[in-house]
């Protein structure tokens, strides 16, 4: 009983018994987080990954600005019936660049994890607009505005030094081009070889069909790419992980 | 339950602590509790032996029993790829014209077509295949097709799609915009000239030199009488179904901006024989050839 019975001091100190609750608290916590930083399963390498070109971290700012994530996942779950409608079960690797990541929790609306190339962009358009003129029984809100909020790269050289400092590998060259490949992706008249050299199959085209760099130009981009840069065809999957 | 005073029972004891006068007895844990405790102890050290669990220097050790979540998945869907196989080669194997001519592959095909078109198709032709009136979604159901409507060309549209760029055999046709080539008076001409031929009500005067304009400019996709060209993807622009709608203000924006409808290439997403299934399933519907 001698053990039990120093207890007391602990139970007596309103301070110490603080600091030692957070310790024992703490290292529960550690344990469970720390192996996922470096167990091989939880940080497998996926060939094709890239960073999200200027246009389409834009986008990606817009999108969880418009609280898309409130009611769309992008999250495929290892289960038979997710990878049956929506595709390959979303690997760890493909949202290594996002911060934060957009899994969500809830789904009002269909999963998104792998939305791109799955519609033409006139669609994106019509669907944002008005979402029930293609999808009658839709309750999504419609978003027309992102055609009349024309954007124009100001601020986007500084959006990806930011999430470089969070471990994006953007590289300085990516940095000094960001406007340039901003409005390369929305006009392929522009530098196209060099969006291409830094962002590997970056789509560049107008993909709202109207003149300008709009939200929606943005958002459709950021639509478009989403789980397509992993070639499936190639990729097999480690049991293991 | 009225209050009774706190009674001390004397073979528990006490636990020796006193807060202010107030003692703590010593009760032990009902028995219930303590064993549930116990076995959800063996329990977790049994599951932590058998299933992954402990993280190790590079990975968890993988449990006696190899399970795996990727594993569990891909076994599943073998499971039922396997049920599906033997009908499933029959479909890859068959003509596709002969298909329908074979009731139990047909049945099973517009089946599996059916869902297949409600996950993948329905968003763009409707739930209902119907498409979307005058927004550019195509109608399933009709007789009027722009790629043809036999089921070898359906099967082509769907797996390789239209004017997509990431398909390397995309069906694929442009319209000028004739905005950049024509006058706004001549542009107004065609459109009297379009709804002429579709039996519209229109300006006589101004179709009528519309016609010339026709000849010149639009004859080489939509032909002389304007009944459209299947290997361009060219409409009939005579008969009352209009992708884009058939008004004046629609054909004058179709003409003077042109339409670009695209549609994704199905091949990577879809198999062989999900494509084929939905193949027979829109050819089907109606207005299959």
């Amino acid at each position: 009983m001698s053990i039990l019975d120093r207890h007391k001091p602990i139970e007596r100190h309103v301070t110490l018994l603080l600091v030692l609750s957070f310790l024992v608290v703490s290292i529960g916590g550690l344990v469970q987080i720390v192996p996922l930083f470096y167990l091989e399963n939880t940080i497998e390498k996926v060939a094709g990954v890239r960073p999200y070109s200027p246009l389409e971290l834009t986008g990606r700012d817009i999108y969880i600005r418009a609280g898309c994530y409130v009611c769309h996942s992008q999250m495929i779950r290892p289960m038979r019936d997710e990878v049956e409608r929506y595709g390959h079960y979303s690997l760890a690797a493909e949202s290594m660049y996002d911060h934060p990541f957009q899994w969500g929790s809830k789904r009002t609306g269909p999963d998104l994890a792998r939305v791109g190339e799955r519609y033409s962009d006139n669609w994106h358009v019509d669907h944002l607009t008005d979402p029930q003129s293609v999808v009658p029984e839709s309750v999504m809100p419609k978003y027309g505005f992102l055609l009349n909020q024309m954007i124009d790269g100001t601020y986007v050289e500084e959006l990806m030094a930011t999430h470089r400092m969070v471990g994006v590998p953007y590289t300085d060259e990516m940095l000094q081009n960001a406007r340039l490949d901003f409005a390369a992706q929305e006009d392929p008249n522009l530098d196209y070889t060099g969006l291409q050299e830094r962002y590997s199959g970056a789509q560049s085209r107008n993909f709202d069909g109207q003149p300008g760099i709009s939200e929606m130009d943005a958002l459709i981009a950021y639509l478009q790419i989403l789980g397509t840069m992993v070639d499936f065809s190639t990729f097999t999957p480690d049991a293991n992980r | 339950m009225s209050r009774r005073p706190a009674q001390k029972p004397p073979e528990v004891g006490t636990t020796g602590h006193q807060w202010d006068g107030i003692e703590e007895l010593n009760n032990p844990l009902p028995r219930w509790w303590l064993w549930t405790f116990y076995a959800c102890i063996a329990f977790a050290l049994v599951y932590s032996v058998l299933y992954p669990a402990w993280p190790m220097i590079s990975r968890a050790t993988p449990g006696l029993l190899g399970y795996s979540t990727r594993g569990a998945v891909a076994a599943e869907i073998q499971a039922f790829a396997d049920a599906n196989a033997p009908i499933r080669a029959q479909l890859v194997a068959a003509d596709l014209s002969e298909i329908a001519d074979k009731p139990k592959l047909n049945e099973y095909a517009t089946n599996v077509g059916a869902s297949v078109f409600r996950t993948w198709c329905a968003q763009c032709h409707g739930s209902g295949a119907a498409g979307v009136q005058a927004a550019g979604y195509p109608n399933l159901l009709d007789d009027d097709w722009l790629w043809g409507g036999d089921i070898a060309s359906i099967h082509t549209t769907i797996t390789n799609g239209i004017r997509n760029t990431t398909g390397s055999d995309a069906r694929y046709s442009e319209m000028p915009k004739f905005g950049e080539i024509l006058t706004g008076d001549e542009i107004a001409q065609l459109v009297q000239y379009v709804r002429s031929i579709s039996g519209q009500s229109n300006d006589a005067v101004l179709a009528a030199s519309g016609a010339a304009l026709f000849a010149d400019n639009c004859v080489a996709c939509h032909g002389e009488a304007g009944l459209g060209n299947r290997d361009l993807g060219a409409p009939n622009l005579t008969d009352a179904i209009w992708l884009y709608g058939g008004d004046v203000t629609a054909l004058t924006h179709t003409i003077t901006y042109a339409r670009f409808g695209v549609m994704p290439n199905w091949s990577p997403r879809l198999s062989e024989a999900d494509i084929r299934s939905v193949a027979v399933y829109v050819h089907g519907l109606g207005g299959g050839e």
